[in-house]
């Protein structure tokens, strides 16, 4: 094992774990703030439940997002510090921006929301949950900017002693990658908390609700969340499939070897099929023993637009690659066992090929959830099927799963790069992983910061889920005193900040449980 | 001044805003173990950094990635260099910011006490850590002419930085107790008074000793100026916390604070990273700095986004003013 086998796991691990959190805090944020402008305008207590529910399990999750991110800014120095040096001109400013713009923000406003019930006026309680939530969207674009300029590099031009330097901020924030990624991970974000939403609300209404009237304040507050869950989630698969085929048509002219890949494209074809499915050995570069089931002239479709089009295969991409990036790695000790050996341009076929059919296929199971959860609801029906709460539950799972392969594929597929080459960009401005790594940190050192973290986040993952399924479970009664369901709840909606000077006592006592969190 | 500079003090500036608000809540968090009686009296800790500690927390994300972003040499040979102490920084923050939101989730005595634990140590060994690392920086690391560091976390164990770590972990505990002395009432806010008092001199002695070496070793005439400042104002800091005024006390800190920061980083200039293998391998402001366009990209951004930051997040700590006793706790309540 090499340090850059280790530092690739420990990247791996540690930020497809962190994109676990970070579609369900944007998206929740999002739609908890919608639902508590909803009660502000409306006075109807089942908003009120549903923000504070919502709420809870959001910031269960947000606590775990917020300190898997910072491991995320740390390590690039830790592991990759000489792709820090490369990069740092351009990666570095959009992680600062992050933190300055967005995330002080996040923190700050959440900080009030979760403590200010109460303590600060209605308005302004409002409008924190508003400013955290579009914080993370924000945060969202920056990273993103800076992932997608790692993919497809612009606004540079390379510097006195090599290096790229950044020319135009402008064209680094409106690449047209991160303008196509941007909406493809909103979407993807928004479409995990609306299934998180439709999963726990059929489970409570199939549980509690098979006989109760419609009017039950309760299953009114399930019935609503499912219906927003099920539209969110349904607008939000339709914005995935389109902003994904726009970044499909981007990658077919950046980055033609990942497409090729996720098709085990092997020889050029015109048109060229869309494979469905493909028995034999996809580790084999030589493409011998590869049968594909395919869909004739969709892949075409899928890159230009229409059914004629010519789509390059890996067979003659390879050539291509070795001439204009060289065949061989240079003979420099640093890059360990792979100096001067010859450069493998083809990702691992199994994991882009497999890991763009399980995006697109958990996506779209996700997707027909959402619409027969609201078909099934349709009009304040409770369906009242034995099998329809652990089918909702289950489900929950899928748009997490299409995220994480979804990541895997575009940063497994544009391997051997770190920082992959832009066909019509400035000459010299790209990285292979081998030479990104850490020349001075000791593979015992690696080793132990990739088991100490993947153990830390391990015992994690469980007390999360621990405590997500129980607040899941214990519903509204959970985080609101009950009668919650009177139009003037005795201790939720207390006068605005008229106690905000005194000592309060009497005041303090009368708290509720969300303003004292701790 | 030139923008290189500009950004190597606000960097600074970033540390000194970490050192200064974390600082506090970090005390808070040692003061969990060794300062409460009952599980109540936690809870009133907890509660007075409750709706901050977060946002304290990001003062250190932006002062890395505004390293990353104004010196990326200094970013990657400062965290591949000082590889294990950041990586235990880093597990205590992941711990001790998920033990907070965690710890009241359950009505559990076990759940509890392992959570304290959790906020415990992620309360002492971020100072810790943070202190060795940051004296590592202005005292110099054994790297190479690529920034690379040669040798091992054992090169970079040494009287200053050791002396770095307990001087912050000490500043920490004590601003940590005069930060409650303010934001408690009753029992808590006596005996955090008391302990202040009493433990002062003691807890800032380290600190003592650092500015002492840094000043002898590195520091020019002007910095000594600066210590002075630093001297005479932890004096007075010491003098008045018997007297009971907590508020001034805590002021003068945060003053001798931003004095020692500007010792440490004034008897830096204009290096980032001193190279203790050979001065030819230093890493200077200038050498590490990013383009003159990425450093004033990112001045426009600071230039705007510092004063809001410190505006809402002044405006934070007025909201959430007022002191906090045993007899605001509620009940716990949870499913």
């Amino acid at each position: 094992m090499e340090i850059l086998d280790v530092a690739r796991w420990q990247f791996g691990i540690t930020t497809v774990y962190h994109f676990l959190m970070v579609p369900l805090t944007i998206g929740l944020a999002l739609l908890v703030a919608i639902m508590q402008t909803a009660w502000h305008r409306t006075g109807d207590p089942r908003y009120l439940a549903m923000t504070k529910f919502w709420g809870k399990l959001m910031l269960i999750n947000f606590a775990m997002g917020v300190v898997t991110g910072i491991v995320q800014e740390f390590q690039f120095g830790m592991n990759w510090s000489a792709y820090s040096r490369f990069v740092g001109d351009v990666f570095g400013a959009p992680l600062a921006m992050e933190g300055l713009v967005a995330f002080f923000v996040e923190s700050t406003f959440l900080g009030l929301w979760i403590f200010g019930w109460g303590r600060i006026s209605q308005r302004l309680h409002l409008a924190s949950i508003w400013a955290a939530a579009l914080a993370t969207v924000a945060s969202a674009y920056f990273i993103l900017a800076a992932n997608s300029w790692m993919q497809h590099p612009v606004g540079v031009e390379i510097g006195p002693d090599g290096d790229p330097v950044l020319n135009s901020i402008w064209a680094l924030l409106t690449n047209s990658t991160v303008l196509a990624a941007f909406p493809h991970t909103l979407a993807g974000s928004l479409a995990v908390a609306g299934t998180v939403l439709i999963g726990v609300s059929a489970w409570h209404l199939a549980r509690r609700h098979r006989n109760s009237p419609v009017d039950d304040p309760d299953r009114r507050v399930w019935h609503t969340s499912l219906r927003w869950g099920g539209w969110v989630g349904l607008a939000s698969f339709a914005a995935v499939a389109v902003s994904g085929d726009i970044q499909a048509k981007l990658m077919f002219e950046q980055q033609p070897m990942k497409m090729a890949a996720a098709e085990a494209l092997c020889e050029t074809e015109e048109p060229a099929g869309f494979s469905i499915f493909a028995i034999g050995d996809l580790r084999d570069p030589s493409c011998d023993n590869i049968v594909s089931v395919t869909v004739p002239a969709l892949l075409s479709f899928l890159a230009e637009g229409d059914f004629e089009s010519e789509v390059k295969g890996i067979e003659e991409l390879i050539p291509a690659y070795q001439e204009q990036y060289g065949s061989h790695y240079p003979d420099d000790p640093r890059l360990g066992e792979l100096a001067g050996m010859p450069i493998d341009y083809v990702p691992s076929l199994p994991v882009t090929y497999w890991g763009f059919r399980l995006m697109i296929g958990f996506g779209s199971i996700a997707a027909a959830a959402a619409a027969a959860a609201l078909w099934f609801t349709r009009g304040g029906r409770v369906p009242r099927w034995r099998w329809f709460a652990p089918v909702a539950l289950a489900s929950i799972a899928t748009p997490f799963l299409a995220n994480t392969f979804g990541w895997i594929f575009t940063e497994m597929g544009r391997q051997p790069f770190v920082v992959v080459p832009n066909p019509t960009g400035v000459d010299g401005v790209y990285m292979f992983t081998a030479s990104a790594v850490s020349a001075g940190v000791s593979l015992g050192e690696a080793v132990f910061s990739l088991v100490a973290l993947t153990l830390v986040y391990a015992a994690l993952a469980v007390v999360e889920l621990f405590l997500l399924i129980r607040y899941a479970r214990a519903g509204v009664d959970g985080v609101m005193r009950p009668p919650w369901e009177k139009d003037d709840p005795p201790d939720d909606d207390p006068p605005a900040s008229a106690d905000a000077g005194d000592d309060g006592q009497q005041k303090g006592r009368d708290q509720d449980v969300l303003s004292f969190a701790y | 001044m030139d923008l290189p500079t500009v950004w190597f003090f606000l960097i600074a500036t970033l540390w000194l805003g970490y050192f200064f608000l974390e600082g506090f809540d970090f005390g808070v968090g040692m003061l969990l173990g060794i300062g409460t009686r009952d599980e109540k009296e936690r809870r009133v800790l907890i509660n007075t950094i409750g709706p901050v500690w977060d946002g304290n927390e990001v003062w250190v994300i932006v002062a890395v990635g505004a390293t990353f972003a104004a010196f990326p040499d200094w970013y990657a040979a400062l965290l591949s260099g000082a590889y294990l102490p950041v990586l235990f920084v880093l597990l205590s923050l992941i711990g001790r910011g998920v033990a907070f939101e965690y710890r009241g989730k359950v009505d559990g005595v076990r759940w509890r006490r392992n959570w304290d634990r959790v906020i415990q140590i992620g309360s002492w060994l971020p100072p810790l850590g943070w202190g060795f690392i940051i004296t590592a920086t202005v005292t110099g690391l054994p790297i190479d002419v690529n920034g690379d560091l040669r040798g091992g976390l054992i090169d970079l164990v040494r009287v200053e930085t050791l002396l770095g770590a307990l001087a912050l972990a000490g500043f920490s505990l004590l601003h940590g107790a005069v930060f409650l002395a303010l934001k408690t009432d009753g029992d808590i806010r006596w005996r955090m008074q008391r302990f202040a008092s009493r433990y002062g001199a003691l807890l800032l002695l380290p600190g003592a000793a650092l500015l002492a070496i840094v000043q002898f070793r590195h520091g020019a005439a002007w910095t000594a100026v600066i210590a002075g400042v630093a001297v005479l104002a932890s004096i007075g800091a010491l003098l008045l916390l018997p007297r009971g005024r907590a508020g001034r006390a805590f002021t003068l800190l945060g003053v001798m604070l931003a004095a020692v920061v500007v010792v440490l980083f004034g008897s830096l200039y204009p290096n980032v990273m001193p190279s203790t293998i050979d001065s030819m391998f230093t890493l200077t402001v200038a050498g590490a700095a990013s383009s003159p366009y990425t450093l004033s990209v990112i001045t426009w951004v600071a230039a705007f986004g510092t004063p809001a930051v410190l505006l809402y997040q002044g405006w934070t700590y007025w909201v959430f003013r007022r002191r906090i006793s045993t007899a605001h706790i509620p009940a716990v309540r949870v499913p």
